[in-house]
């Protein structure tokens, strides 16, 4: 059953200084129960502002949004349900903890809202603590616990009302990377639990690898694409794509006459196969890992421009025409500085050359 | 899953088409500022160039062309140009030794040098008066007696008087700016320009001084409209030289017509070239600092290197203790010295001392009702300007509405409104004149006036301490099922409780000690501690006014020994 429903979810912006901003551009999206989604892309990209639109921090300059089946936002009929009545249980980057109340009041407050009688709320937060392992902390006070666990704390404050939809806004960006992945297993853990639908808001595509079933890649306010990880990264619909999971490398190259040359090489052919309906000018995109670097004559004859030793593979910057391709192999393929050698590229995807207009784009959203 | 089990009575300002709990604050803030704010000033400009419904500049123009009332216009530039300027170089000048050079016993030294900040100055004027006037100071006889002069050798009935007795109230203001931003500022800029290889001195000319040009410029303008708008000092130590500046023109005027309307109009009048004097006072000012401000003061507070003064240590300590003797425990000693002796012009000796002063003081009702008065009066207005000052701060900061900036700018103009001028203000307003309400007499006229003069700093005080409350703070109570008015009552003013109770007295203490607005407003029965030892003076009682300020100053150390040790330790914000 579809969880989140998006329909034509759009919001726009006036900035004085740089005009009309789409900060989200006709969004559609459906989250099934249960899922754990990502949305993943660059600041600015409008997944934080989607995120709030779900939650009712903002308002939709167009479309609707429904939760659990029931319309919570619909821009046409001028509805809106107040945050306070969607039924989620949300958690902030910045935690959002509340200093004034010990972690007991804090975990507490939801129910407190609801009326709940005393035995009540005392059992629910002792039984939330419990899986957050905030137990015995309950008297102390925010101010003097670590980032870690009062980013438990507001876990803790998010599942004690056992919502059906958990939003989770950016939640390890303020944590150091060993408690950033275990936190990361306790998110997943509690989701095994207690059975919620995870929104996860990230701009650390491994983090949202490891976390979701599906994910959303957007940028500059539109969708980009929406797939399980895997297939993000094998097929990537487009070059930001490619470039936003894991490593890239990218070739510039002009099909002509039946063969495929790279810029500022037009006498030396790649040997690539075709695809159907290849413009002139295209640029092919491959993973540093992926392309095979040998001794031999197969492939595009150059030399070796620069060796990186990494910590598990070596990496060489290679000119190919006037470019430089990017390509890691193990350490045993070893090429000294200026040895001449081949490079292959393994089934790349191709995508269309670039779009200057949409780089100014990005240079101007990224002001705001 | 729970859903809309509240019906929601206030949407946040997303859905406009009810009234919300966001609109109604904005719509009752602005209501309240015009009331408070608008309605008097509205009255001074208005009765300035109207008379009986119809225009008539000719009070203006001649009040504008009188020469006495543009000599005291020429004083008060004056006084204001010297104080400013001495005042912000003395200040800058013991912040730097305070705060960066190894002068021995700063603690003590930084406590001694907030003290006249909490003193009233017109106290200082007074003590001062006893010690230095030209014909029958104390300190003046005893030097002519022990030099056998001819004449007195100081007259601190002058300009210059004035001058230095303002100066040492007014300091502090830049004093404690600039020791805060030095506090405040990451010590590594500084040593970044000693391994650049700069100099000490070329350090401080370069590299600190600059740095800490945001708080000079701030704390200059506040002795720049304080001293401009200043009434006690120069009334007290001018008036029987004839020296007048504005305010106290002003206060002439109207006391000298004996509350006639007639002198009120003539006041206002006065009080738009006042108001004038301070408006392009400050115009320059700004043209004047503009040069730049940084903001590279950064909040966390870390240990600077302290610059050792060596051969300078001991004479620089001199100078700055001798400074703390002239302007703290001179002026403190001689009123509590006066306060003792059994009449006036006895020499202070011990046999002439008598606590018989205290007992009159203590006799007579006046002063009780005025302490009574004063009490009423302070902690009325600091509770209602806690309450709407946060109100007003909430509106700006986190509504946001269309008009923000107007609402800002209205609750911070009284500020820059002399006292004198926002009386006549308020007594033009709620006289009768007005909707024929009449407050013309009663304490309430005192509080009103009082609410806009210290609404400002109830709403800087919580402006800043919302401005530390994370928006997702109250989201998330949102997201817990809290509505705007729990999320508002239970996180956001849990948090912001603290900033409210120093704003509290941060009205409350200047507000005891008031004399400016006071003075021309109060009735028969309406005197404020300040006003009554003002009068106590004026009517030649000079001991019991003494002895009468001796009392205030306790009151005042007590109440600040209180806030300090409720503020000390707080949670929040």
């Amino acid at each position: 059953m579809d969880q989140i429903v998006l329909r034509h979810v759009t919001k726009r912006f006036t900035t004085k200084t740089l005009g009309d901003i789409v900060a989200v551009d006709d969004f559609n999206l459906n989250v099934q129960e249960g899922e754990c989604f990502s949305f993943l892309g660059p600041s600015g990209c409008g997944k934080s502002t989607t995120l709030r639109m779900i939650a009712g921090f903002e308002d939709l300059s167009e479309g609707e949004i429904e939760l659990c089946g029931r319309p919570v936002s619909v821009k046409s009929k001028n509805l809106y349900v107040p945050p306070e009545d969607r039924g989620l249980g949300m958690v902030f980057q910045a935690f959002a903890v509340w200093p004034h109340m010990n972690v007991f009041e804090n975990v507490a407050f939801p129910l407190r809202i609801q009326k709940m009688n005393r035995a009540d709320i005392d059992k629910k937060v002792a039984d939330a603590l419990r899986h957050t392992n905030l137990t015995g902390l309950e008297k102390v006070y925010p101010s003097d616990l670590s980032g870690g666990q009062q980013q438990r704390i507001a876990l803790a404050r998010a599942i004690v009302t056992q919502p059906k939809v958990m939003l989770l806004d950016e939640p390890l960006s303020n944590l150091d990377p060993k408690l950033r992945e275990s936190m990361r297993f306790e998110i997943k853990e509690l989701q095994r639990k207690f059975n919620f639908t995870i929104i996860f808001v990230t701009h650390d595509q491994s983090e949202a690898m490891a976390i979701s079933d599906r994910m959303m890649v957007c940028d500059m306010g539109r969708i980009m694409q929406i797939d399980t990880p895997e297939n993000l990264y094998n097929k990537p619909v487009n070059r930001f794509v490619h470039s936003f999971l894991g490593e890239s490398t990218f070739l510039n190259v002009v099909v002509k006459d039946g063969q495929v040359y790279a810029e500022g090489d037009l006498e030396h052919p790649l040997g690539l196969d075709i695809p159907d309906g290849a413009a002139e000018k295209m640029v092919v995109a491959t993973r540093p890992n992926s392309i095979e670097l040998t001794g031999g004559s197969d492939g595009y004859r150059t030399h070796v421009e620069k060796r990186i030793f990494l910590t598990d593979r070596t990496e060489y910057l290679v000119p190919v025409g006037g470019q430089m391709l990017k390509v890691q192999t193990p350490h045993r393929i070893s090429f000294a500085e200026g040895e001449s050698c081949c490079v292959k590229l393994e089934s790349p995807m191709w995508y269309p050359a670039e779009d200057e207009q949409a780089e100014k784009e990005r240079l101007r959203r990224q002001l705001i | 899953m729970k859903f809309g089990v509240r019906k929601n009575k206030d949407l946040a300002a997303i859905d406009g088409r009810r009234i919300s709990l966001d609109g109604a604050m904005t719509v009752l803030s602005f209501v309240l500022l015009v009331i408070i704010v608008v309605i008097p000033v509205f009255m001074i400009i208005y009765h300035a160039f109207f008379y009986e419904g119809h225009f008539s500049p000719e009070l203006f123009t001649s009040q504008l062309l009188d020469p006495g009332n543009l000599a005291s216009m020429w004083n008060t530039i004056q006084i204001a140009f010297w104080v400013t300027l001495f005042g912000t170089i003395m200040g800058v000048f013991y912040a730097w030794l305070l705060g960066r050079s190894d002068i021995p016993a700063k603690g003590l030294m930084r406590a001694l040098f907030n003290i006249p900040y909490m003193f009233p100055p017109f106290l200082g004027a007074m003590a001062w008066d006893l010690l230095l006037n030209g014909r029958s100071g104390y300190l003046n006889r005893w030097l002519v007696d022990t030099f056998n002069l001819s004449g007195a050798p100081f007259n601190i009935n002058s300009l210059g008087g004035i001058v230095f007795v303002e100066l040492s109230y007014y300091f502090p203001f830049v004093f404690m700016q600039v020791v805060s931003a030095l506090e405040r500022m990451d010590p590594t800029l500084e040593e970044c320009a000693r391994i650049a290889g700069a100099k000490q001195l070329t350090v401080i000319r370069k590299i600190t001084l600059p740095l800490v040009l945001p708080a000079i410029s701030a704390g200059a303008l506040l002795i720049l409209i304080s001293s401009l708008a200043h009434f006690g000092v120069p009334s007290i130590l001018g008036f029987s030289q004839g020296i007048y500046t504005l305010p106290t023109k002003i206060y002439a005027t109207i006391s000298r017509s004996g509350g006639s309307f007639e002198g009120i109009r003539q006041g206002a009048a006065l009080s738009i070239m006042l108001v004038v004097v301070v408006a392009v006072a400050l115009i320059i000012q700004k043209k004047v600092l503009s040069a730049g401000s940084y903001d590279i003061i950064k909040g966390k507070s870390m240990r600077p290197t302290l610059i050792k003064l060596r051969g300078a240590r001991i004479p620089l300590f001199i100078l700055a203790v001798t400074t703390l003797v002239l302007i703290v425990i001179v002026p403190l000693v001689m009123i509590f010295l006066v306060g003792l002796v059994r009449a006036y012009g006895l020499p202070l000796i011990p046999e002439n001392f008598t606590l018989n002063n205290y007992v009159k003081v203590f006799e007579s009702s006046g002063t009780f009702d005025s302490i009574k008065n004063s009490l009423f009066v302070s902690i009325s207005a600091g509770v209602v300007c806690m309450f709407l000052g946060t109100l007003i701060a909430y509106v700006v900061q986190k509504i946001k509405p269309r008009g923000k900036g107007v609402l800002e700018v209205l609750s911070v103009l009284p500020y820059s409104i002399p006292g004198t001028v926002l009386a006549i203000g308020v007594i033009l307003a709620w006289s009768g004149g007005l909707f024929g309400i009449s407050l013309y007499n009663t304490i309430w006229i005192i509080l009103v006036a009082y609410l806009a003069r210290y609404l400002s700093f109830s709403m800087k005080s919580s402006s800043a301490a919302l401005l530390q409350v994370h928006p997702s703070l109250e989201e998330a109570a949102r997201t817990c099922g809290a509505s705007h008015t729990e999320s508002l009552k239970d996180i956001t003013l849990p948090l912001i409780r603290p900033a409210m109770v120093s704003g509290f007295f941060l009205i409350f203490l200047p507000a005891m000690r008031e004399v400016t607005t006071s003075v021309l407003l109060y009735g028969p029965y309406t005197r404020t501690l300040g006003v009554q030892i003002y009068s106590l003076r004026d009517a030649g009682m000079m001991p019991q006014a003494a002895a009468l300020g001796s009392v205030a100053i306790l009151l005042i150390i007590v109440c600040n020994t209180i806030v300090t040790q409720i503020t000390k330790d707080r949670k929040g914000v």
